[in-house]
């Protein structure tokens, strides 16, 4: 009786996983191997190291690509924690509010705020014709190193903010009390217990920023001109049907990307709540 | 045990959204001393300690500490440490690092903060703790470790808010007289917040009883117990059987129409009085007896351990008695009270709120735990 009573459940709990794992290995599994497939052979089928060995070329792009995220995401940092910590401190009502604001943005396709953005810091752009209205000559803007960077400041701020204003957050008001009561000024208390305590959310942060933007192609190619990233080679590739080499860019990336996050998690030393 | 005054409390007021939560309070604290703060939720003694803790400010009134006056100073700078209700431990660092803590802020040399903090866990009985992961301890450790961590700070006066209420009733009873036998020795001043009296009653040197905001009374935990100065105190330490009474003269009072003797003197003549009598000073004696000075019914009886408590009715007021000896339901008996246990009191706001046993029931305290949220919101 209870022996059938737990195949049902173990029956019920195949039943509703599948839809999961169905969708893992269509979309998550399959097209991995079709991607290392395509890096490890040639338009022949046959094997060779040829794909990633040629990536020497594009060695700049990588270094560029990678520059520009890690700037970005220190950017980000240094804007998103403090905000988060203030926003932390200001009353329930007004946090939920200022939080919606932070989150309103995302609430609109990347593309169209990356396209706005050109917008105001095109060559005649808004910023550009009030500059020129004062008598002051016009700013080069777009199509700089900056304009990719706070392009990606400017989509990827939210993804900062949201996991430090969390970790900060959930920090109980007593252990605050108890910092101060050991003799805490707020400088130290930040110092010595929200940054260590917060640390979770910092590292959640700088991979959601720095994953998305060391990817990108989208934000170079509005804002950055001939600035071209990793991502852009590789759309380039996708698109002139040149799949070995795209495929094994993108393989390298990706690889980057988890030795990254790996050496992101050892720096964290928190055994729960990480993402990856 | 030296005597001087180490913290003056003078006319607080403190009041949150309008509500009066501290009324015009003056406490005077000396140094080494045990004293507790008691009452129940919301009488204002969570809100007195984080006064001298520097969490709250005074709306009007002064704070001194060993003579200075320190209103607005904050609470890094005063040289108190309390212990949370909830340790509030710092869940990132280990055992030895949270008792660190302070010491590192201060900027002691690492090599002394090593020596202390060792001695400190050796005094808490957690030698051998030093690495564990806080989280990982038990209720009674973590408490250990939060004794430590405020304690290994040499501060003058040690805050205690509730410290015990988490922990079950035997683990309880062995932190009481751990936490004792710390203070006596330090020798530091303690100050202990609970709303359990039999805890202000086996630790203290001094119980402030607080009620409404208001000091009811403060005196050593047997001047409180035997001398409540009012209903209200009378009830809140122990239980008490509070009856209508009236004054014949020096050493002779009217209950229920009969005379009794008393020790009580200096109350006017046919003054009307409440008097206090423990249910453990009330003997149960046979009707015929010529002991016997007032008679009533058994209503109630209930095993207990190490007495019976037993309800008599006498004459509509129920009387709460303890005893040895087992009565029965329904026996018609006569009580017999000695003179000295009977305590004359004037009469007050709290008279006929408290001391009747007819609504009396085994879930009637008052001051539950969970009770205590409704103080904690008012920060």
């Amino acid at each position: 009786m209870n022996k059938a009573v737990a195949e049902k459940k173990s029956f019920a709990g195949v039943i509703t996983n599948a839809p999961y794992f169905l969708w893992a290995a269509i979309f998550i599994v399959v097209p991995l191997f079709v991607v290392v497939y395509y890096a490890f052979t040639d338009d022949t089928g046959a094997f060779t190291w040829g794909n990633i060995t040629d990536l020497g070329d594009y060695a700049d792009t990588f270094l560029i690509s990678v520059l520009y995220s890690v700037i970005a995401t220190v950017i980000t940092l240094v804007i998103a924690y403090p905000f988060a910590y203030f926003l932390s401190k200001c009353k329930a009502s007004s946090q939920k509010i200022q939080m919606m604001l932070v989150m309103l943005p995302m609430w609109m396709s990347l593309l169209i705020r990356t396209y706005s953005l050109t917008q105001l810091i095109e060559s005649n752009g808004i910023i550009n014709s009030i500059i020129t209205s004062w008598g002051l000559e016009p700013l080069e803007m777009i199509n700089t190193p900056g304009a990719v960077i706070m392009g990606m400041v400017y989509n990827y701020l939210p993804y900062m903010i949201l996991p430090i204003y969390t970790a900060i957050s959930k920090i109980h008001p007593s252990l605050l009390e108890a910092a101060e009561d050991l003799g805490c000024n707020g400088f130290n208390k930040i110092r010595r217990l929200v940054m260590p305590m917060s640390m979770p959310g910092v590292v959640s942060g700088i991979i959601m920023v720095f994953v998305p933007s060391v990817s990108t192609f989208y934000i170079s190619q509005k804002l950055g001109g001939t600035i071209r990233l990793v991502g852009d080679v590789i759309e380039t590739q996708m698109k002139n049907s040149k799949y070995h080499i795209g495929a094994s860019m993108s393989l390298v990336l990706m690889v980057f990307i988890l030795i990254s996050l790996a050496i992101m998690n050892k720096f964290s030393d928190d055994d729960g709540g990480m993402i990856v | 045990m030296s005597k001087n005054k180490l913290i003056d409390l003078n006319n607080i007021t403190v009041s949150f959204d309008g509500e009066t939560i501290l009324d015009n309070l003056s406490l005077s604290i000396e140094d080494g001393e045990f004293v507790t703060l008691l009452g129940a939720s919301g009488c204002g003694k969570t809100t007195t300690l984080r006064i001298i803790a520097g969490f709250i400010e005074p709306d009007s009134g002064d704070v001194f500490f060993d003579g200075k006056r320190i209103n607005g100073v904050p609470p890094y700078r005063r040289h108190v440490n309390t212990i949370f209700q909830r340790y509030a431990l710092f869940p990132n660092y280990n055992v030895y690092d949270n008792v660190a803590f302070g010491l590192r802020v201060s900027k002691v040399p690492e090599n002394e903060i090593k020596e202390r903090v060792m001695e400190m866990l050796e005094l808490v009985g957690l030698k051998g703790y030093d690495k564990r992961k806080v989280d990982k301890l038990s209720g009674g450790q973590q408490q250990r470790v939060a004794i430590a961590r405020a304690v290994v700070n040499r501060p003058k006066v040690l805050l205690l808010d509730e410290p015990l209420a988490a922990l079950d009733y035997k683990l309880r009873k062995d932190m009481q007289s751990e936490l004792k036998r710390i203070q006596r020795q330090l020798g530091i001043t303690f100050i202990f917040v609970t709303h359990d009296q039999e805890e202000a009653l086996s630790m203290s040197d001094k119980i402030v009883v607080m009620n409404g905001g208001k000091i009811q009374q403060i005196g050593t935990p047997t001047d409180i117990y035997n001398e409540p100065v009012n209903a209200f105190v009378a009830d809140f330490i122990g239980e008490s059987n509070i009856v209508d009474g009236v004054m014949l003269g020096d050493y002779r009072v009217k209950i229920d129409g009969r005379e009794f003797k008393c020790l009580d003197t200096g109350f006017g003549k046919y003054e009307p009085v409440d008097v206090v009598i423990r249910p453990e000073d009330v003997d149960i004696v046979p009707l015929d007896s010529e002991k016997a000075m007032l008679t009533g019914e058994v209503t109630s009886v209930t095993f207990k351990g190490v007495h019976y408590e037993i309800i008599i009715d006498v004459c509509g007021f129920k009387w709460l008695i303890q005893t040895t000896d087992i009565s029965y339901v329904g026996e018609k008996v006569g009580v017999y009270i000695e003179p000295d246990a009977i305590h004359i009191m004037k009469k007050s706001e709290y008279s006929g709120t408290f001391g009747d046993y007819s609504s009396f029931s085994d879930d009637m305290d008052p001051e539950g735990e969970d009770g205590e949220s409704s103080e904690e919101g008012d920060e």
